[in-house]
């Protein structure tokens, strides 16, 4: 149903179709990671479990991206964030909002998946469509 | 300890140069800089380069028939010239050499600067956008200090006005705020005009032992720190991270070490060249540096502090905002600005009696350097 994933092991669906980030979180010192690696970034233990992120959190930071970054597969312009999840980890995502004003401090914001298609003649790679992760403010339509 | 003195600085000019190699930038810089020096011999050759390849300085020196030493490529991003200066500075101090040669050269692809930093798929996501991560950055500096687009754009003006002065920098027109405000949005709410340019240059320094060179300035300290886990706006770039506002960014981490390895407060600095990546870039280094309180960064250009006439003079040189950023050049770019001021040879920009310059640099891995010059 969805194009491949953009890389394995960012997210996943449960059992009801809801989208989730693959996370962990360190056996030694309890820091949450994502992504989901084999050691833990903050302390280099290997006791890592891998956890279901909070897919609700709220938008800590945004801007948006206008010229397209080298090998990126989608169109411009597009949102560009660091939404606080529920559970305190502060994550580095796309944001469906492609214009700044339309965003602001603290606002619910909800994982989605999104498929990832480049639509100019213009562009630097021609590839098949990707799906990646993305947060979604709530309440937008 | 044995004091180090910087004996000789030379530098191939910054901007775009079709047709020249990387290689024959590097040799216009070291042969320029071993020519002020009263061409020494020198033990041992330190090479800062990102993206010239493999054994890059060994093609410099090559060159110039000037091998057989131990001659070190060292690659640490935008701060790579003064990961260079720390370990030939070091050295020296050891008594391991009397003298070293520093050097640093690049040759930059237009645009945002491709980077084999970033996995594949972080690119095809367009989670690699360099200038995106500045703007977090910029939009964070401006909602916790306070900081508003039009003081961006004076940062701009400032440092293009400085660069009218300097025949070695890329852009040497007049601008205004207007102008700046004016050119094209790349990432809210940094403008065209708020982000430097990569391009191309070299520099190069020769280092050797201060009783070698009487009278020369001296390397009072060359600190390279770089990131603690967590922070997710770090210039590690991570894709996650937790509240940091109890995480000491490594430009404070390298500032403090500097200041504290030349026995010196920021209250003794004369001049600083600090990493103006883009215009946010400059106000936070005042912050992270310690030039003042954290939330305090708009005032040091609202108040004309750290323009030429002000108390604490900042890139005086144009900074890299005029200059451009040819990244293992950059820093030791700084470096020969600031012993050009201190030997009182830098013309329209000179700053009356300038005895203590602090050169910062920050960027990807995360590393940050911070050295201090004094005579």
């Amino acid at each position: 149903m969805h194009a491949p994933p953009v890389h394995d092991g960012l997210f996943d669906e449960d059992e009801h179709g809801n989208p989730y980030l693959r996370g962990g979180r360190c056996g030694a010192c309890g820091r949450l990671q994502f992504p989901l690696a084999t050691t833990c970034p903050a302390c280099g233990s290997g006791q890592i479990e891998e956890v279901r992120l909070a897919a609700h959190g709220t938008l800590w930071g945004w801007t948006a991206v206008t010229a397209p970054p080298p090998g990126y597969l989608g169109d411009v312009p597009f949102g560009f964030g660091v939404v606080e999840l529920d559970d305190g980890l502060r994550v580095i995502t796309r944001i469906e909002e492609p214009d700044p004003a339309g965003l602001e401090l603290g606002m619910p914001m909800q994982l989605a998946l999104v498929e990832l298609a480049h639509s100019g003649p213009d562009r630097e790679v021609a590839a098949s469509p990707v799906t990646t992760y993305t947060f979604v403010p709530v309440g937008a339509t | 300890m044995t004091d180090v003195a910087i004996a000789g600085t030379g530098l191939h000019p910054f901007g775009r140069f079709e047709g020249t190699t990387v290689t024959e930038m590097g040799v216009s810089a070291v042969r320029a800089a071993l020519a002020d020096a009263g061409d020494p011999d020198f033990q041992a050759a330190f090479c800062a380069t990102v993206y010239s390849g493999v054994a890059a300085g060994h093609k410099v020196l090559g060159a110039l028939g000037r091998t057989g030493m131990p001659i070190v490529n060292v690659e640490a991003g935008c701060a790579s010239g003064g990961a260079a200066l720390m370990l030939a500075t070091g050295a020296i101090r050891a008594r391991q050499y009397d003298t070293a040669l520093v050097f640093g050269m690049e040759k930059m692809p237009k645009g945002i600067i491709r980077s084999s930093f970033f996995e594949p798929w972080r690119e095809q996501a367009g989670l690699a956008a360099t200038p995106a991560y500045f703007a977090l950055r910029a939009q964070r500096l401006m909602r916790e200090s306070g900081v508003t687009k039009e003081q961006l754009a004076d940062v701009v003006v400032k440092n293009r006005t400085n660069g009218l002065e300097n025949p070695n920098a890329m852009f040497r027109k007049p601008t205004s705020a207007e102008e700046v405000l004016a050119s094209r949005l790349v990432c809210e709410p940094l403008h065209l005009h708020m982000l430097c340019s990569p391009n191309e240059g070299a520099a190069a320094v020769v280092v050797r032992r201060a009783d070698l060179a009487p009278g020369a300035p001296e390397v009072a300290a060359a600190a390279l720190r770089s990131h603690l886990p967590g922070s997710v706006l770090g210039e590690a770039t991570p894709l996650s991270g937790v509240d940091d506002d109890d995480i000491t960014p490594p430009s404070t981490l390298a500032a403090e070490a500097a200041l504290s390895e030349a026995g010196i407060t920021p209250d003794d600095l004369d001049l600083v060249e600090c990493q103006d990546t883009d215009a946010a870039r400059e106000v936070l280094a005042y912050e992270e540096l310690g030039l003042c309180a954290h939330g305090e960064g708009a005032r040091l250009v609202a108040d004309g502090t750290t323009w030429p006439t002000g108390s604490l003079p900042v890139n005086v040189s144009g900074g890299l905002l005029s200059k451009g950023e040819p990244l293992g050049a950059s820093a030791l770019g700084q470096i020969v600005e600031l012993a050009d001021q201190l030997r009182e040879r830098a013309g329209p920009r000179q700053v009356d009696g300038a005895r203590v310059g602090m050169a910062h640099t920050v960027g990807r891995g995360a590393n940050a350097s911070v050295v201090v010059v004094t005579r």
